[in-house]
């Protein structure tokens, strides 16, 4: 291993160094296989796997390979440290894996996010004082890692808050200048480090007030977003965590850890732009916020009288209909209803009633989370239908049974041209002959708005906890 | 205008990757449909974990007969680092495996 090949600008190589190298550039590759393979239904699963293999040789050779400015490698001691915390941060991690909820996906997917934008953090942080005077680049890489990777651990720390219910949200016009100036004293004070001529050794306190600032803009960037769009800051702090490993990939001159970052942080954009388009919002209108302070203002005129439906009425409704459409929301997900309702649809096909699930792009707290859910309570996969290919059938659908969803069934998407969530793509429940909403109170959709759906002549609410109601229903229509 | 120059030819190897890396993350997910949503945000959030490599080599070469501020931090980049790898990997393979199940 340590036999030199040969000088390369002036710096022996050894078949270590080489082969370290070539394990990073066979890491790099497997990271765009697997994604490649994460994008299509039928491989996803072997995608994962392939890009946790790339990681595990690039963590594997640098343990054993990576040598120093020095030419020194890992001392022993170094190796059985690392070895021991990595095996304590990977129990944690499968167990936090395993044992969390299904419908608390989103929020773990946040707190993970969280977890690799502090390490980014803190490998900028402690990198930096050993930048040498003057070297603009690597200060400015370092710079821009530790401003990143801050706001992406801040930012998702209260996402995932906020997904829990644990924080509520600060929508306040107020809050789009302070973040503004927030953001801009950041860049600033980023600005008067890098053009510092100081030695960073001797600028560490400036190091450590620049992660603070950037930890408090992270803060104040999430607070006043609602938490509808929290699944597009989430995938927006992904990219951010991304481009943050990229730039600690440079400060080592690391290519994997680069082109892994860099290869995020474009895919997380992307990701981030489809959300915006499933929701019919631009990025900048999410992030400013307009939708919460519109959303008091706009479509407060639909009124009428709401009516409720007994369990045996429905129970009589359903077990005479042909076409059944379930349009789960996240009142489902959140009642734990997903085992439930797949016991209502059997029963009912048991009866030859045809039933489908209607799934709206960004229905429960992510798009695709619902289909995770249903696909946990062994739903077939050919019972969920997409949006779009639903809709054109829905006149001929006998009942729609809308499961704690809300803003993604309202009309006024359609046709109320002051709403808030005008020209946001709905599943057409108003056109079914029948509907059935089930809701715990006539509170509010994450949108904050009435629903003109509630009022239809042909609606008719059932109210109670997704979970029970169901369950009666069930019952009822076993007891006919 | 001279430091940008400078800055790039001494990071042009980078800079190359950046750039093409960019187009073939947008290119590899562009066609992703909804359903995949949220598994592929989960791995390439694992993916982003990348800077585990990071904390590898920082703890790797840090001096461990002393105690220091620096230590801790360096070992707490390590565990949050193999946090985002580990856990994002483990809970992207439990989400896939649903999807795998009732296709039989």
């Amino acid at each position: 291993m340590d036999k030199v090949l040969g000088t390369l600008n002036g710096m022996e190589f050894t078949i270590g160094d080489s082969l370290l190298e070539l394990s990073y550039l066979i890491a790099a590759l497997l990271f765009v296989y697997g994604l490649k393979l994460l994008s299509h239904p039928a491989s996803a699963r072997r995608g994962n796997l392939w890009a946790a293999g790339g990681m595990g040789l690039a963590m594997i050779t640098t343990l054993f390979l990576h040598k120093d400015t020095a030419g020194q490698g890992i001392p022993s001691l170094n190796m059985w440290v690392i070895i021991a915390f990595i095996a304590f941060g990977a129990v944690i991690g499968l167990i936090i894996a395993r044992k969390v909820k299904m419908t608390a996906m989103p929020q773990l997917v946040s707190l993970f996010n969280a977890s690799g934008g502090a390490a980014s953090m803190l490998v900028a942080l402690l990198e930096y004082p050993s930048a040498a005077a003057g070297d603009v680049g690597s200060i400015l890489v370092t710079v821009l890692g530790l401003i990143i990777g801050s706001i992406a651990f801040s930012g998702s720390v209260i996402a995932y808050g906020k997904l829990d219910g644990k924080v509520g949200s600060i929508i306040k016009p107020f809050m789009t200048y302070l973040n503004l100036l927030l953001l801009l004293v950041t860049i600033a004070f980023g600005a008067f480090i890098v053009a510092s001529s100081t030695s960073p050794a001797h600028m560490v306190w400036a190091i450590y007030t620049l992660m603070a600032i950037s930890i408090v803009y992270g803060i104040t960037f999430v607070m006043p977003i609602g938490g509808a769009d929290m699944p597009v800051v989430i995938s927006l702090l992904n990219a951010l965590t991304g481009v943050a490993a990229a730039m600690a990939g440079f400060i080592y001159s690391n290519q994997a850890m680069i082109l892994g970052g860099i290869l995020v942080g474009a895919a997380g954009m992307i990701l981030t732009m489809l959300m915006c388009k499933a929701m019919n919002r631009s990025l900048i209108n999410v992030i400013i916020g307009a939708f919460g302070s519109a959303g008091a203002a706009g479509a407060k005129h639909e009124q009428g009288t709401v009516k409720e439906i007994q369990l045996s009425d429905a129970a009589v409704l359903l077990s005479y209909s042909q076409k059944v459409v379930i349009i789960p929301g996240y009142g489902l997900a959140v009642a734990q209803a997903q085992h439930i309702v797949h016991e209502l649809d059997m029963l009912l096909e048991d009866k030859g009633v045809e039933v489908k699930y209607a799934i709206h792009p960004v229905a429960g707290r992510m798009p695709g989370h619902m289909n995770v859910l249903l696909a946990e309570a062994d739903v077939p996969y050919e019972q969920l239908i997409e949006m779009d290919a639903i809709n054109p059938d829905m006149p001929n659908v006998d009942v729609a049974i809308v499961v704690g969803a809300n803003d993604v069934v309202n009309p006024a998407a359609h046709d109320d041209p002051s709403s808030p969530i005008h020209g946001m793509p709905i599943i057409d429940a108003h056109l079914a002959k029948n509907i059935i909403i089930m809701k715990r109170g006539m509170g509010k959709g994450y949108a904050g708005i009435e629903n003109a759906l509630f009022f239809n002549d042909k609606a008719s609410m059932l109210f109670g906890d997704a979970k029970s109601s169901i369950q009666k229903l069930v019952n009822e229509i076993k007891s006919m | 205008m001279e430091q940008a120059l400078t800055f790039f030819f001494e990071y042009k190897e980078a800079i190359f990757i950046i750039a093409l890396s960019i187009f073939v993350g947008i290119e590899v997910i562009s066609n992703v449909p909804a359903v995949l949503h949220t598994p592929l945000m989960s791995g390439a959030n694992a993916i982003s974990g990348v800077i585990i490599v990071g904390g590898i080599i920082l703890v790797g070469h840090a001096d461990l007969t002393t105690f220091s501020l620096n230590l801790v931090l360096g070992i707490l980049a390590l565990i949050f680092g193999t946090l985002n790898v580990v856990g994002g990997y483990a809970v992207t393979d439990r989400m896939l495996e649903m999807f795998k199940k009732k296709k039989k």
